[in-house]
């Protein structure tokens, strides 16, 4: 048994400028854009200033979010960078979110950050250049001592670099974490039933203790007192035993992979949930700091 | 031939796995901003909020250098071999 660990397929190659392969990465994104248009243009449909709708409701809180988000971070001077900002925070978490739906998340590949960091850099680079001048822009590499200037150069060019890495990093290590645990799961659960089918007679007890466990719980529960765990155990016990004697007929059995019901639900919440969320609001932080930051120099 | 192939697989596969080391420093700034923050919320409850997002905040990008560890992992452990081996 192996575990595959692929990057994004690459499923056709437009033949200009020695080959342009459309991977998977930018069929998603794609994806990803039209969605956000489709909602952006339902949600904005018929707006009215009075005799408000619901579908208006939701898209004043969406932009007033936005706006009070980037307000709050970088002033309200910047407050034209409210739409920039907010696009990047959706793109980034739809992206992410995709792989809730076994398609390639885009911000899975280091392509889609790098070029989000990339943007950002220019963006924070024009407002340096915007605040003190072309003159003062490159004055400020040889702050505090001239002896310096190579560190911060380095810490210039480090920036876009973390903030792609730290994004991708994130997503790509929930993929890998997520393929193992799958991994590791299917062997388990052949194992496990392999275990139980050896013997028939090992089968057949788990099998009656797991009726023993069913029938305790139905009268537990007509007395009001069933737990959900007994209920679990029971038809855990049912399951395994059923298949262990099955799999005295044929082998094919033991690769159903028990094991895998429900248990991979909890680490996703972790690795795609919380952490789409937390890189995308994190990537969109960055962005407003270092954005309000190289305004003040 | 062979004994070439063998050795590149080990020492992209050791270096992967010393790379990973990386993962102890997050671990431990982590723990630590977190214990701040709780000591910050045991304090003045009222900030929750504040002090909770600010962590969360600093906790990713605390983060960061455990990514990078990550990242030069999985570099040697599916691009290295290959770029090592072409050369052969």
């Amino acid at each position: 048994m192996n575990v595959d660990i692929n990057g994004a397929r690459i499923f056709f190659t437009i033949p200009i400028l020695g080959g342009i392969p459309i991977t998977a990465t930018i069929v998603n994104a794609l994806l990803v854009t039209v969605v956000v248009l489709g909602v952006c243009a339902f949600l904005t449909r018929g707006l009215q200033v009075r005799a408000v709708t619901k579908r208006q409701v939701v898209a004043e809180f969406l932009v007033e979010t936005a706006q009070n988000f980037v307000n709050g971070n970088m002033g309200e001077k910047f407050a034209h960078y409210a739409p920039f900002v907010s696009a990047l925070f959706v793109s980034s978490l739809l992206g992410s979110l995709l792989s809730l739906v076994t398609l390639f998340p885009p911000t899975g590949d280091v392509s889609t950050t790098l070029a989000w960091a990339i943007m950002v850099f220019v963006l924070i680079t024009r407002t340096k250049i915007k605040t003190g001048g072309f003159g003062g822009y490159l004055k400020g590499f040889t702050q505090p001592i001239p002896v310096l200037t190579p560190f911060n150069i380095l810490s210039e060019l480090a920036t876009p670099i973390s903030m792609a890495f730290r994004h991708f990093g994130n997503i790509v290590s929930g993929t890998v974490i997520t393929s193992l645990l799958y991994w590791s799961l299917s062997v388990g659960s052949t194992a496990l039933i392999g275990l139980v089918g050896k013997n028939i007679l090992v089968a057949a007890v788990v099998l009656a203790l797991g009726v023993f466990l069913l029938i305790k719980y139905l009268q537990a529960k007509k007395a009001g007192s069933g737990k959900l765990i007994q209920c679990i155990g029971a038809i855990a016990c049912l399951v395994l035993g059923g298949l262990g004697c099955l799999a005295q007929l044929d082998a094919c059995f033991t690769t159903i992979p028990v094991l895998q019901v429900g248990i991979p639900a909890v680490f996703s919440v972790y690795f795609d949930l919380f952490s789409s969320a937390m890189q995308a609001f994190i990537f969109c932080m960055l962005t407003t700091l270092y954005i309000a930051n190289a305004a003040e120099e | 031939m062979e004994m070439a192939k063998a050795i590149i697989m080990a020492g992209c596969a050791i270096g992967a796995g010393l790379a990973l080391i990386a993962g102890i420093g997050p671990g431990i700034g982590e723990g630590n901003a977190v214990a701040k923050a709780l000591e910050a919320i045991g304090r003045q409850p009222e900030c929750k909020g504040d002090v909770t997002s600010t962590m969360l905040l600093g906790c990713a990008i605390a983060e960061t250098t455990g990514i990078y560890g990550f990242v030069t992992g999985l570099l040697l452990i599916f691009v290295a071999p290959g770029i090592f081996i072409g050369r052969l």
